[in-house]
């Protein structure tokens, strides 16, 4: 059994595999995108992009593009210049601009929009705008962006001398600095964790319908957080008189949002803008190439990770310094008192109280960013250097890595545990999961394999990575976006006959809360999930909430259901009290029914009390069986895991092949095993792609090299290995269900296990490092280099 | 310049005028209202938008609506019969084999196919066969489990478990 389950299969509370509600609508061609909305009267657009990352706009003649049959309109900044619409704030309080009135500062960035009758028609038009630009030399090197000889690239900020966003640091400076002086063993390696893209299947997009009789907006979109949304559509909208109240966000089913449909884009604003001007819904869905090239990044840190210890191998101490290319603008959507995310994080598993981690931001010409890519904002890079400087350290003094972690793994009686850079880890048993992907991959014997391979000349290599996470942002004393703080909502309705009606702040883009929010409020009111019925994405009907992103659907709002689900099951004991005519102290609850106790015959069911709730509820209580939590938690969660590879690389060709993938990861209590399972079998896939395959490539003059599906190499499923898949449950202590969220750990977790396992199989050849992602051309220029292969 | 074109969309005959330079795939979505198959590039590398067309999976943002006249389409909206769900349907649905569900039309439609020209297909033949579909969420595991499932079920045999290996 993967989890007790204390509620019966026709219950399905925690720990069932049960079935998803929401793919009936999937397999059959019913599920409801935004592209798919289709509105009386809509218009289209399509977006007239810069071939330039850096150039002046001398003219934009619109005259053609106008003439084309179907074209409407064609909106430049200039027009939205008139109604103070051509700059809009970021998720970070910078500032980006919505369309530009005289510079572009990045390839593809928006510099008109063409409105037409048609999709192919809006696509005429964008051909037909003539853009004369006068090109400047880009920056692109975020090192050199802080050269004196590079141009002050954001001259719209008054007073900008320079291309540095911002600087942040945190731990002991003086004290590490020093253990770093003395150490017997110091180890550092340059570490890049290259600029990537999320790349959901389903691009962005969205339909703006504003009626100007109600002067009301109806904003159909592609958002991660439909709420916030609102609120950032009024602050930049209201001076038009699109107030809050006369905004409703849907965000209809999601194609993948993996924190991609986080930010607010161009492309929504000059929507809404139109639709606002002309009165008529319009609809605007991006290209995948538009997509690649435009929208928000992830990951770009060039870390610098070092780390100290002893010869006998106890970590003493590490030292981070990170720089940050932002691109254009910071576009992240980090909590605001955290530039740099939770990159702190980056200490890792292990015991050691000295750590000094500090991060510099700049400038450069390159797309604006960037978000946290299924990451609990910037985890994945934290991960990526602590467990390759892990390695390394290990190599180093010659100690086997699994031994060397066990050795300075922080201890499950040490938690709650202090991190030196001010984190408090709720939980964790890391010994327990690296022994369990040990014993699962059969690792002993793989070091046996591998020395008699090493004697016949044949690579093979074995890579581990033990990581943490921290997620669901988060407390309120800490983390807000844009000042509002970080909670997040349930509210749950049941109907007189027993069924229900929830809904929360969160949004679904693909990991199945409308069952998993069912699951836990039917472990906690016994009502069968099967009849319970989710809703999220409608910002009219949902209560506020920040959205999905980081992790932090299940620690925040599945919390709050729980919490909300507890305040109905305390009405529901004073309901049976009254009908069965005894104390509240003397029932006995069991998933779905309160009893009296020694005599369990006299008892209620959950739906005969709800049904009572409306047509006999005790006189002085309100009628009616409803309840709205907004859960404030009082720490962050830690998930945890070991994760396994084994890879094999062909001498001739530098081939690397993933031959086994062990991941054993602890999410807390498991709500439902089956999309735990699956979502860290997509999160392995999104993991072993920036580890082998993907990378956002720019050349010198700001062009990307591969912005489209046919160069960008996402996995399919043959890149794909068979994932193999196991768990360890430490319950989360401060968390109403026990459970910790898992959606991020795999993608985390993956791609050091990868970099680990080939740098692990190049070792012999003196080969200490390559950055991610790690190609067989990478692989063969590292061996050439050390004459083991030659030259074709 | 327009062109009449008879197409038979799961089933039934329809005629339409259409732009010769029409994709399918806008064809089918936006003049015959069948959203169920999806666009996730411009490049025809995501196949998010199969269908059969006269049985045999195609990516139809890489065809023009006016290749398709007097054709069959089968889109995912035809799977499913009186009788119920197309085993496929049921098997992807079984083994958790979607998230967002995006990819999974034309996952299926590609599915179709390979089942029908080898009906008991090894895991690595059923990567190689489903390797012009990306899916950026399942990480594929669960969809080899949903296509080996339907498979069983094709040939009349005993189904496989869908409880997770999770150990
Ligand atoms: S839409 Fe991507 S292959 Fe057709
Ligand atoms: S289920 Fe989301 S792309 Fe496949």
């Amino acid at each position: 059994m993967i989890q007790e389950c204390k509620t019966s299969k026709a219950i399905s509370g925690m720990g069932h595999s049960m079935k998803r509600k929401e793919d009936a609508r999937f397999i059959q061609g019913k599920g409801h995108y935004v592209d798919d909305i289709k509105l009386d009267g809509m218009l289209y657009m399509d977006i007239v992009r810069s071939p330039y990352a850096y150039a002046k706009i001398k003219s934009i003649k619109t005259e053609k593009a106008l003439a084309t049959p179907g074209v409407i309109a064609v909106v430049t900044g200039r027009d939205l210049e008139k109604y103070n619409l051509h700059w809009m704030p970021t998720l970070m309080s910078d500032t980006q601009m919505v369309l530009p009135t005289d510079t572009v500062m990045y390839q593809a960035q928006e510099v008109a929009a063409v409105i037409a009758s048609s999709r192919y028609a809006a696509a005429d038009g964008v051909e037909a705008v003539e853009v004369e630009y006068e090109v400047m030399k880009p920056v692109m090197d975020p090192y050199k962006s802080t050269d004196p000889s590079s141009p002050v690239l954001r001259t719209d900020k008054k007073g900008k001398k320079d291309n540095k966003i911002w600087h942040w640091e945190v731990g002991d400076k003086e004290k590490t600095d020093k253990l770093f002086e003395t150490a017997e063993v110091t180890v550092k390696q340059e570490i890049y964790v290259p600029r990537i893209h999320v790349a959901s299947i389903e691009t962005c997009g969205c339909v703006a319908d504003y009626d100007k009789v109600n002067n009301y907006l109806t904003m159909y979109m592609t958002t991660q957080a439909p709420h916030a949304i609102r609120t950032v559509i009024a602050l930049v909208a209201g001076h038009v008189g699109l107030t809050e109240e006369k905004i409703r966000v849907v965000s209809p089913d999601i194609g993948g949002g993996f924190g991609g449909k986080v930010p607010v884009y161009p492309g929504y604003v000059i929507a809404i803008a139109v639709s606002f001007l002309v009165g008529k819904p319009i609809k605007w869905i991006e290209d995948r190439s538009e997509n690649l090239q435009a929208d928000s990044f992830a990951r770009d840190y060039h870390i610098t990770a070092e780390m100290a210890g002893t010869k006998a191998g106890k970590i003493q101490g590490i030292r981070f310094k990170v720089l940050a290319d932002h691109g254009y603008t910071d576009a992240s959507a980090n909590p605001s008192k955290f530039p740099a995310g939770m990159f702190s994080i980056c200490t890792g598993s292990y015991d050691y109280d000295t750590a000094f981690v500090e991060a510099d931001a700049v400038y450069t010409n390159k797309p604006p960013g960037g978000v946290a890519y299924r990451c609990s904002f910037r985890v994945t890079e934290a991960v990526q250097g602590i467990e390759r400087i892990t390695d390394r350290f290990a190599q180093t003094i010659g100690m086997d890595p699994a031994a060397f972690r066990f050795k300075n793994f922080i201890k499950k009686e040490q938690f709650p545990w202090k991190s030196p850079t001010g984190w408090s880890y709720d939980s964790g048993d890391y010994q327990l999961a690296l022994h369990k992907a040990m014993d699962v991959i059969g690792y002993d014997d793989l070091r046996k394999e591998q020395v008699e391979k090493r004697k016949k000349g044949e690579i093979m290599g074995i890579g581990i990575c033990s990581f943490t996470e921290v997620v669901g942002a988060g407390p309120s004393k800490d983390f807000d976006i844009l000042g509002i703080k970080m909670f997040d909502s349930a509210e749950i309705r049941v109907h007189p006959t027993g069924k229900a009606l929830a809904r929360f702040g969160t949004k679904s883009q693909g990991q199945g809360h409308e069952t998993t929010y069912a699951q836990i409020i039917a472990e906690e009111l016994g009502i069968p999930a099967e009849n319970i019925q989710v809703e999220e994405g409608d910002t009219d009907t949902a209560p506020y909430g920040l959205g999905t992103y980081a992790s932090r659907s299940t620690p925040t709002a599945g919390a709050a259901a729980a919490v909300a689900a507890r305040k109905l099951r305390d009405k529901a004991r004073k309901i049976a009290a009254y009908l069965l005519e005894v104390s509240e102290a003397d029932l006995e609850w069991e998933p779905g029914k309160f009893s009296v106790k020694g005599a369990p015959e006299k008892s209620k069911t959950i739906q005969e009390i709800v049904f009572a709730a409306y047509t006999n509820h005790p006189p002085g209580m309100e009628a009616g069986f409803e309840a709205t939590h907004y859960y404030d938690p009082p720490n962050l969660t830690f998930p945890f895991g070991s994760y396994i590879c084994v890879v094999d690389i062909d001498k001739e060709t530098c081939e690397i092949k993933v031959r086994r993938f062990v991941a054993i990861d602890d999410c807390g209590n498991i709500i439902n095993p089956m999309i735990v399972q699956g979502q860290v079998h997509g999160g392995l896939t999104q993991g072993i792609a920036p580890a082998m395959y993907e990378e956002l490539i720019y050349d010198e003059e700001g062009n990307i090299l591969n912005g489209t599906f046919m160069d960008y190499l996402v996995p399919t499923a043959v890149e794909s290995p068979h994932w193999e898949t196991g768990h360890t449950i430490t319950p989360c202590p401060h968390h109403p269900i026990g459970a910790k969220g898992v959606g991020e750990s795999p993608t985390v977790g993956a791609p050091p296990a990868i970099a680990n396992a080939i740098v692990d199989a190049l070792l012999p050849y003196g080969i200490t490092n390559i950055d991610i992602p790690i190609t067989p051309y990478k692989v063969w220029k590292a061996l050439k280099e050390k004459g083991v292969v030659k030259a074709i | 310049m327009e062109k009449e074109i008879t197409v038979t969309l799961n089933g039934e005959e329809k005629t339409l005028t259409v732009e010769p330079r029409l994709l399918l795939v806008h064809l089918i979505r936006e003049n015959l209202n069948q959203t169920g198959t999806h666009i996730g590039c411009d490049t025809s590398n995501c196949g998010a938008c199969t269908v059969l067309l006269d049985g045999k999976s195609v990516k139809s943002c890489t065809i023009l609506a006016v290749q398709a006249n007097g054709k069959k389409i089968t889109t995912v909206e035809g799977l499913a019969t009186a009788e119920g769900l197309h085993p496929l349907q049921e098997g992807f649905k079984e083994n958790h084999a979607l998230h967002c569900g995006f990819c999974t039309p034309g996952m299926m439609m590609r599915a179709v196919e390979l089942l029908e020209k080898n009906p008991n297909p090894t895991e690595e033949e059923i990567r190689w066969g489903i390797s012009g579909n990306l899916c950026r969420c399942t990480g594929y595991n669960n969809i080899v489990l949903a296509v080996q499932y339907a498979g069983a079920k094709m040939r009349g045999e005993k189904l496989p478990s869908t409880e997770p290996i999770f150990v």
